[in-house]
């Protein structure tokens, strides 16, 4: 299943000239861009892990997009999503945040109900692949 | 430019409209004003504009073309302007198109090398991000190699420099700046260094009659003015200057003048008279006289910190 989080998710996939043009443009506001992955897609997994360190200082898109190529090697089959931070006092949090790499088979997400407590119904979502 | 396959294809370009318009002249115009002195390299970095503009203008044309290699080596004594060349170069680079951003990231071993292994290839890669785009400076490059010590990281640097500037070469111009003699050595020791800078600029020690002119052109730039007696004072200063140890060109000029105005300073505070605006942005020749460069100069047993 597509998973949509973020900008852009119902779009189809961006080029790596448009993820090229949008991080120029997040580079344009100030904003530091960070390069992150998962292999688990649920919606309330947040917490991705950070390939490298969030990257303050640059002045062009190819630095972040050397890191992407370089995490998109050693990650193939794992979601890659690229962050921008914006440090301005008073907003200090990720204000733009995209995937740019998603597995060739996306797992799937299957809903689970379990009755509890009597009649109660519990709904959790679990990942299969 | 190419992606634009219906748009036909100019059959002339005109090189002068170009020069104009690229604002390539802008910048060897202000490269002639406010550089004084280096003739070599001012001819150098025209030539390489015209190669630049040529190459740009054949690949207008469709003909065929290649990236030429922009990396480049200043090589020269210090205080004769480097830095401030490699800084225009940025801004030229980038009016004809060959960086994207023309910023100049400026460089030390410090900031290549790390101190524990592991440590220097996150580091130099920072460094490569930063200047992706631009312009990459090594200052005193020989630095980043130490043969005389085995566990020195600076090897390490090298290789991934190399790489970059191998593989990204539309992305990064890099240049190594340093004294010539280490600067020689350093190349002797890395083969693949040499071969992969194109451009080996020279930069000369300025003549006395230069540095008196660049003397003046800091003063100004800092809205003071010599009156007649010193600019005279500062000729004799240059001439004696140059035959003592660490003499530094323009550096040594800049030094020179900073202890000048101190001495004014000095003179207008020990002085209790009103001071007008003239007074005040005048450099004496009492303020230069006083240097001990003139008095026998320097401790011959090179003291630094008391030499001038």
């Amino acid at each position: 299943m597509r998973i949509t989080q973020g900008c852009f998710s119902f779009l189809p996939d961006l080029t790596d000239e448009e993820i090229s043009a949008q991080v120029e443009y997040c580079l344009s506001k100030g904003w530091s861009v960070g390069v992150e992955f998962t292999d688990e897609p649920h919606p309330r997994n947040t917490f991705w892990e950070m390939w490298g360190h969030p990257m303050f200082d640059l002045k062009d898109p190819k630095g972040v997009m050397i890191e992407l190529d370089a995490c998109r090697k050693a990650h193939p089959d794992d979601y890659i999503r690229l962050n921008a931070f914006d440090s301005t006092r008073g907003f200090e949090s990720v204000v733009m945040s995209f995937i740019v790499h998603r597995p060739q088979v996306e797992p799937t997400i299957r809903m689970v109900r379990t009755e509890v407590d009597g009649r109660s119904i519990r709904y959790t979502h679990e990942v299969v692949r | 430019m190419d992606d634009v396959a219906s748009e036909p294809k100019p059959t002339a370009i005109d090189l002068r409209a170009e020069f104009e318009t690229s604002g390539v002249r802008e910048v060897l115009e202000e490269l002639d004003a406010e550089l004084i002195g280096l003739e070599p390299v001012k001819q150098r970095i025209r030539e390489t504009a015209a190669l630049l503009l040529v190459d740009r203008a054949r690949k207008a044309l469709g003909l065929a073309h290649d990236t030429p290699t922009l990396h480049m080596s200043f090589t020269g004594n210090p205080g004769t302007g480097k830095t401030t060349v490699a800084q225009k170069m940025a801004g030229l680079l980038h009016r004809l198109g060959y960086v994207r951003r023309g910023h100049l990231v400026s460089v030390t071993r410090d900031d290549l090398v790390g101190q524990y292994i592991g440590h220097t290839a996150p580091k130099t890669k920072e460094v490569m991000k930063r200047a992706m785009g631009g312009v990459l400076f090594i200052d005193e490059a020989y630095y980043l190699y130490r043969p005389d010590n085995e566990r020195d990281y600076g090897q390490e640097a090298i290789e991934i420099l190399l790489q970059v500037m191998e593989n990204n070469r539309d992305d990064l111009v890099v240049i190594m700046a340093g004294y010539a003699d280490r600067m020689d050595r350093f190349f002797s020791a890395n083969p693949g260094f040499r071969s992969r800078i194109a451009h080996h600029i020279d930069f000369p020690d300025y003549s006395d009659g230069e540095l008196g002119e660049i003397s003046e052109k800091m003063l100004e730039s800092q809205g003071y003015v010599f009156d007649a007696a010193a600019r005279r004072a500062m000729d004799e200063y240059v001439a004696l200057r140059r035959q003592q140890p660490h003499f530094a060109n323009a550096r040594s000029i800049r030094n020179a003048l900073d202890r000048a105005r101190l001495r004014q300073a000095n003179r207008l505070f020990e002085g209790r008279a009103p001071v007008d605006a003239a007074a005040l942005s005048t450099i004496t020749e009492a303020d230069l006289r006083a240097s001990r460069v003139f008095s026998g100069g320097l401790d011959p047993d090179g003291n630094r910190a008391r030499d001038q």
